[in-house]
């Protein structure tokens, strides 16, 4: 809160970013207390590392400066505060932290509870509910993931010209940093296939290992300049990658649909069904983790690879 | 009076929504709305996450010995959501340069100015027109 708070009052916009990240590194620590172990990866992943080097990245492009303000915060404090008063009084009828008889606990989560280790065959069941049976939500999110990319790209594009960075120069002579990173590098990429592919027993999932796979990459361009990352990974395939992504999510679909089941039906994809279930899951995962990992790199291309105009 | 650390997380997300709510409506630079719809998004995550919460539950992975699991639900649709909120924040990110492209500003008051002021030129060209056709 006291975080929330100084990033508000301050006017450098580079520090606003910064204490945005322990924000949400914070809020992550958070989630870890709630039992919320897939959250808290995820959020650590993306809200600590992506979300700050991305907002970093288009401070780059306008400016550190904020402009004081003009006028008067009287007006908006109030509005603020009455709506803050309205909520903090609906939250006192809210069920209590951790009351088992709460609504949220009586619908289908103890179906899914009970169930799901049986009818998917997978012991986490966040996994279980991300991928089969809320199979429709999450091929809907992907979708937006992969729209999101392409309206960035749309509005920036890859800049070809990728030379005319200027912090490149500055990191160019700190050898510790690069030595350092060298040993870093395939360690975070082995840890991203991990997360991709164990997510059924443990934490962890496409969404995460996407993130942390492209945190790998965005690592290398930032200490060994664009040129080096984007001859190992070309721009061009990025886009293509993120398609392929989502067909593979929706070519499973369309194959469960072939063989005379509901779309995204995954016990068609093998004689037992709960084998099926698993294979899809993991088919499914695989597709939202490449379609996460393009979209956020070409998103830090995009961001980065533009040159600044004044 | 047992209520009150029950209800506390309700509170902390009431506050910090109500910040990020401040940061969007009150502040005039463009990136810094972004941070506060950031603040408010967060917020937005805790309190499903809250709900979720079980007391003596343990994290929805099964093991044996374990009976009492959180609510694996909510924690699925923050999961998606987290991963939406970024790409969805790159879009603004993108926007906001392009704005500071066409306009060399992202203070809403100083772009809203020079709005105006496009308008204001407009105008008398097209009455100076009239005028000249008369």
């Amino acid at each position: 809160m006291l975080i929330a708070i100084a990033a508000i009052r301050m006017r450098d916009l580079f520090g606003v970013v910064i204490l945005f990240g322990v924000y949400s590194l914070l809020t992550a620590v958070l989630f870890m207390d709630l039992d919320a172990v897939d959250v808290a990866f995820t959020e650590a992943a993306v809200g600590a590392g992506v979300t700050t080097v991305l907002l970093l990245s288009s401070l780059r492009l306008t400016r550190r400066w904020e402009a004081p303000p003009r006028h008067n915060p009287f007006f908006s404090l109030l509005v603020v505060g009455v709506t803050g008063a309205a909520l903090v009084y609906a939250t006192l009828d809210a069920p209590l932290l951790g009351d088992p008889s709460a609504p949220v606990h009586k619908h289908v989560a103890p179906h899914y509870l009970q169930e799901a280790a049986g009818e998917v065959g997978m012991p986490n069941i966040v996994t279980a509910v991300l991928a089969s049976y809320r199979g429709y939500d999450t091929f809907g999110e992907t979708l937006v993931v992969f729209t999101a990319g392409l309206a960035v790209l749309l509005l920036l594009g890859f800049s070809e010209n990728g030379k005319s960075r200027i912090e490149t120069s500055a990191i160019h002579d700190q050898v510790a940093l690069k030595v350092v990173v060298k040993l870093l590098i395939p360690l975070i990429l082995l840890y991203a296939l991990y997360v991709q592919f164990h997510g059924d027993f443990g934490a962890g999932g496409g969404f995460q290992a996407g993130v942390i796979f492209a945190t790998g990459f965005i690592l290398y361009d930032m200490v060994f300049g664009v040129e080096n990352a984007r001859a190992v990974m070309a721009v061009a395939w990025l886009p293509r990658l993120a398609a392929l992504g989502v067909l593979i999510y929706g070519g499973v679909g369309v194959y469960s649909m072939l063989s005379g089941k509901p779309f995204l039906d995954y016990s068609a994809l093998s004689a037992d069904p709960v084998q099926g279930q698993h294979l899809g899951v993991l088919l499914v995962e695989l597709g939202v983790g490449i379609t996460v990992f393009s979209i956020v790199l070409s998103i830090f291309y995009a961001l980065s690879g533009r040159r600044r105009q004044s | 009076m047992n209520e009150i650390p029950g209800l506390f997380n309700y509170w902390v997300v009431v506050f910090l929504m109500m910040a990020g709510f401040y940061v969007v409506i009150s502040q005039g630079n463009l990136v810094k709305k972004l941070v506060g719809l950031g603040l408010f998004q967060a917020s937005v995550f805790i309190l499903y996450i809250t709900m979720g919460n079980l007391s003596g539950g343990q994290a929805p992975i099964v093991t044996e010995g374990v009976f009492i699991y959180s609510n694996p639900l909510p924690h699925v649709l923050i999961l998606t959501a987290i991963v939406v909120g970024v790409a969805t924040t790159a879009v603004g990110l993108a926007l906001i340069v392009r704005i500071h492209e066409a306009y060399g500003s992202v203070e809403e008051d100083e772009i809203h100015a020079l709005d105006m002021a496009d308008d204001d030129t407009r105008l008398q060209e097209g009455a100076e027109r009239e005028e000249s056709s008369e």
